[in-house]
């Protein structure tokens, strides 16, 4: 078992910056995702965790020992590749076994690591056959299990759940935590899928234009993210942003009037979760006109505007909804996130937005 | 079908006649004896009388069974050179990233642009000078540069085909980087390289100017029924081209799969 420091990495490809002094601390047996869109930077850093990149600059420290100079191999770690990477010349049970023959260990322990592996992912029916032979997805349990057997300290996915369909992906990810949780191996995974991100990690670090724009617990990041990106980003649909004026201290939408953290703006951005949007009396909410109402089952998901600004509003399925009907909301108050409409980062939520709307009551 | 599919047969007829005709003209003259030889018009079936008395005549021929020593001599390095130069630098051209890489795939054919013709002469004192003049080595020497290209560009096509993660999952799992090729690349690329080593024995077996100029005495076999053969009869001289031409065909025909990824095509 190992923590890993990724210290003040910087990566560039010619002139494109593909990470920028990224810091990162994992702890020990944590599930950390890294989630962004494509292009973000996120395999670039998990290829320099695993030795299969080189920084431009920075460090890498695995069980607190520097691993920047050290070839993947020596740095004590597995990997679970995007496309798989089964070695298609080896049965399932060689490639299994694969990282321990390299390592010279016993055949006996081999044969029991093997065993152990292909059960925990219910392939022991097909250790004799090629990977020519098996699905997608049993190829992804191959890659998985080569991974596990050798009982790394340092667990690496690069998007292992991407190449699956719907349903299947959903059954992988249950199973992948529950594998994880009992190996209590640290583990980095790479996705560009939020739900994935929120299901699997104990913690989030969300990644944009090679920046890390958060580190936190998935309901954290996905209650108060602490930029607009993160907020557009984590989360469907995505977060609500309104840019308001600010005057003598308040903001006022219709008859919402709310008081934001202190500080001398014009303008602020008020962030709130589709969800988190209530209705109100037309005297304390703001006017909101569907356009289209989707039952999603769960739900339904409104989109409209207020005020010549777009918004998306989740409501319970039993609410009675008609398409171009003005209704009026107001935000949880506790649910509030308040941004800096130039630089889009987080300036303040919940406590201060609370304080806001009692003194709107009088 | 109709229009597109009658061109098409009749593309595919046209070139088998090209290819197939001067075979089996040559194999009826091999067997057909003395008559076949100078009948004309030629009979379309093989004669009945089929006799290898001809083939056994010219397998009798002194020297023959020498130089054919020599040409497998010659055809066995070369090939062997082939595969320690060419696959190494196909390897690098699939994998790194260089500057001049493109520049250098195409000056890799560029060693095919200048013929042997006009360098037999300094390639002859060059090869005195070096004391590599008249010997089978020499001969393969010259054949590999005639056989790398094809070489360097077929096991760049091979390794370009085998996904770089596989590579990377060898070095994660606790591969060096030589072990790693030795354990998961070159296993699936052997079949290609197979074919690539049979080529380059074909191209060798075969070449008969170079084989010619580089030699007196130690000539290969082709080289070596250049000179005699053309003071043989017509018939023996047949049977002379089509044992010539067997190894040749049949070593094609094993490897014609493998040669189309040359030009990028996936054979699976």
């Amino acid at each position: 078992m190992a923590d890993i420091v990724i210290d003040n990495i910087t990566k560039s490809f010619g002139s494109f910056l593909a990470l920028e002094r990224v810091d990162l601390d994992i702890a020990d047996g944590e599930f950390l995702a890294l989630l962004g869109p494509s292009g973000c930077g996120k395999t670039t850093l998990l290829r320099i965790i695993a030795g299969l990149e080189t920084p431009s600059s920075g460090r890498v420290k695995i069980g607190g020992r520097d691993v920047s100079a050290l070839p993947p191999r020596k740095r004590g770690l597995a990997m679970v590749f995007q496309n798989y990477a089964v070695f298609p010349h080896m049965s399932v049970r060689q490639n299994i076994g694969f990282g321990l023959r390299m390592a010279g260990a016993e055949a006996a322990w081999i044969e029991r690591q093997v065993a152990r592996a292909a059960a925990l992912l219910h392939i022991e029916a097909n250790l004799d056959r090629y990977p020519a032979q098996l699905s997608g997805g049993q190829r992804q349990r191959v890659a998985v299990a080569r991974a596990l057997a050798v009982e790394p300290s340092v667990l690496l996915m690069d998007e292992p759940l991407s190449n699956l369909d719907a349903l299947l992906r959903l059954e992988m990810r249950a199973e992948l935590k529950s594998v994880l949780r009992e190996a209590g191996t640290t583990t980095v995974y790479v996705t560009h899928d939020q739900t994935e991100a929120m299901g699997l990690a104990d913690r989030i670090a969300v990644l944009h234009a090679g920046r890390i724009q958060q580190i936190g617990a998935p309901a954290e990041v996905y209650a108060y993210p602490a930029t607009t990106f993160v907020g557009g980003f984590v989360g469907s649909p995505p977060m609500n942003f309104l840019t308001l004026s600010v005057e003598n201290g308040r903001v006022r939408l219709g008859g919402l009037v709310l008081a934001p953290p202190a500080g001398t703006r014009v303008q602020i951005v008020l962030g709130v979760r589709p969800e988190d949007l209530q209705t109100a009396g037309a005297a304390e909410g703001f006017p909101f006109t569907v356009r289209v109402a989707e039952p999603l089952g769960p739900h339904i998901m409104l989109t409209g505007e207020t005020l010549g600004r777009p918004l998306r509003v989740v409501v319970p399925p039993e609410t009675p909804v008609q398409v171009g009907v003005t209704m009026h909301l107001r935000p949880r108050g506790d649910r509030i996130v308040w941004m800096d409409p130039d630089r889009g980062v987080a300036i303040g939520h919940g406590e201060a937005a609370k304080l806001g709307t009692e003194a709107a009551g009088d | 079908m109709t229009l597109r599919r009658a061109v098409f047969i009749t593309g595919i007829v046209v070139l088998c006649t090209w290819t197939l005709v001067p075979i089996y003209l040559i194999a009826l003259a091999a067997v057909g004896g003395r008559t076949v030889v100078n009948s004309w018009p030629k009979p379309f079936l093989p004669p009945t009388d089929v006799s290898f008395a001809t083939i056994r005549e010219f397998f009798n021929i002194s020297g023959v069974w020498t130089s054919a020593f020599y040409s497998v001599e010659a055809a066995v390095l070369c090939m062997a050179f082939s595969i320690l130069l060419g696959v190494p630098a196909g390897y690098a051209l699939a994998r790194f990233v260089f500057p001049g890489a493109t520049t250098y795939r195409l000056l890799i054919l560029l060693t095919r642009a200048f013929p042997v013709a006009i360098l037999a002469l300094p390639l002859t004192v060059g090869f005195i000078r070096l004391g590599l003049y008249d010997t089978p080595f020499g001969v393969s020497l010259m054949h590999t540069t005639l056989a790398l290209p094809f070489a360097v560009l077929v096991s760049a096509s091979l390794f370009q085909a085998i996904p770089r993660e596989l590579e990377e999952a060898a070095w994660v799992f606790g591969c060096s980087p030589l072990r790693a090729f030795l354990r998961v690349v070159l296993p699936l690329a052997l079949p290609g390289i197979a074919a690539v080593a049979i080529f380059a024995f074909v191209i060798s077996w075969n070449e008969v100017f170079a084989a010619s100029v580089l030699t007196v005495r130690h000539k290969t076999l082709t080289a070596y029924l250049l000179s005699v053969l053309s003071e043989s009869p017509l018939h023996v001289q047949f049977a002379g081209g089509f044992v010539l031409i067997i190894p040749a065909v049949l070593f094609i025909f094993f490897v014609r799969k493998r040669l189309f990824s040359m030009w990028g095509i996936a054979t699976r």
